[in-house]
């Protein structure tokens, strides 16, 4: 399991029209584990792909990644995952598909969502919940924001780590 | 008037829909003692029980939020709430009119 403090594992997974995306060249990366059917994700999703655009401009890169068994959930479909990207639910945020669920696992990821803040040098430096509730917009991912505050200003996040709260990541059997 | 609140444990929000399925009962004058909490472990038993997620709230049989051709099974469900936003449990105000609608019918077809 990644500690924070450790390199965290690379990948290399395909969006959802099959270009590869992987973390890296960036002074700091979002890796948030997400999916389609979980009201966790979706309630927490606006949020996410708001702290996208709001750290474009520092060169944050946030890669959104669904690790689920479709074949038990369908609604975490490659299909799925498409149209709600045409829908425009998905911004510029990246959707990448982890279909053997390798990176999921590497990531030791439990939930949906489940949030990894990396620095430039691929270091974690945060992990669990966007903010404290899904249920308070107006907490606007404040976990995630704080991280990324601290490592862009090259200082280790004051809260490095929450329990990550969302459903279950639907594991192949 | 029944009340049920049926839930599968690989979802975390059934505690959050239980006390506020509670707190609704006790502003309604109602006794939250009588809520039956039930688990559905297995994907036949969701099916048998037309469980189309967690938490599932019905008042005299009848789901607090009815579902439109959702599958049964093993999941977390997804509600809606009054400002439209997603949430993983019901608006509480949704639960309170329907104990509200339930309470005021029996209390009709008694007199």
């Amino acid at each position: 399991m990644t500690a924070i403090g450790d390199h965290v594992p690379t990948f290399a997974l395909p969006d959802t029209e099959g270009i590869t995306h992987e973390p890296g060249d960036a002074p700091a990366t979002v890796v948030v584990f997400t999916c389609n059917h979980c009201p966790y994700a979706l309630a927490w999703h606006d949020r996410i792909v708001a702290v996208a655009r709001d750290y474009a401009d520092h060169g944050v890169r946030v890669l959104a990644i669904n690790s689920n068994d479709a074949e038990r959930y369908p609604r975490d479909s490659p299909q799925a995952m498409s149209a709600r990207v045409e829908r425009g639910d998905f911004d510029s945020v990246p959707y990448l598909r982890d279909e053997s669920q390798e990176v999921a696992r590497a990531y030791d990821a439990k939930t949906t969502p489940d949030v990894f803040v990396l620095d430039a040098n691929g270091l974690l430096r945060y992990r669990g919940a966007p903010d404290a509730d899904h249920d308070y917009p107006a907490q606007n991912a404040a976990f995630v924001r704080a991280a990324l505050d601290a490592v862009l200003a090259g200082r280790d996040p004051d809260q490095p780590q929450t329990p990550p709260v969302g459903c279950s990541i639907k594991w192949k059997t | 008037m029944s009340v049920e609140l049926l839930f599968w444990d690989g979802c975390p929000s059934h505690p959050r829909a239980l006390a506020e399925l509670r707190a609704a009962m006790a502003d309604l004058g109602l006794d939250p003692s009588t809520i039956a909490v039930r688990e559905i472990h297995t994907q036949a038993e969701a099916t048998l029980e037309q469980f189309v997620g967690s938490p599932t709230i019905r008042i005299d049989g009848v789901d607090v939020q009815p579902p439109v051709q959702e599958p049964f099974g093993l999941t977390c469900r997804v509600y809606h709430r009054r400002d439209g936003l997603i949430s993983p449990t019901p608006d509480p105000a949704d639960v309170r009119d329907a104990l509200r609608t339930t309470a005021q019918t029996a209390t009709t077809e008694r007199r």
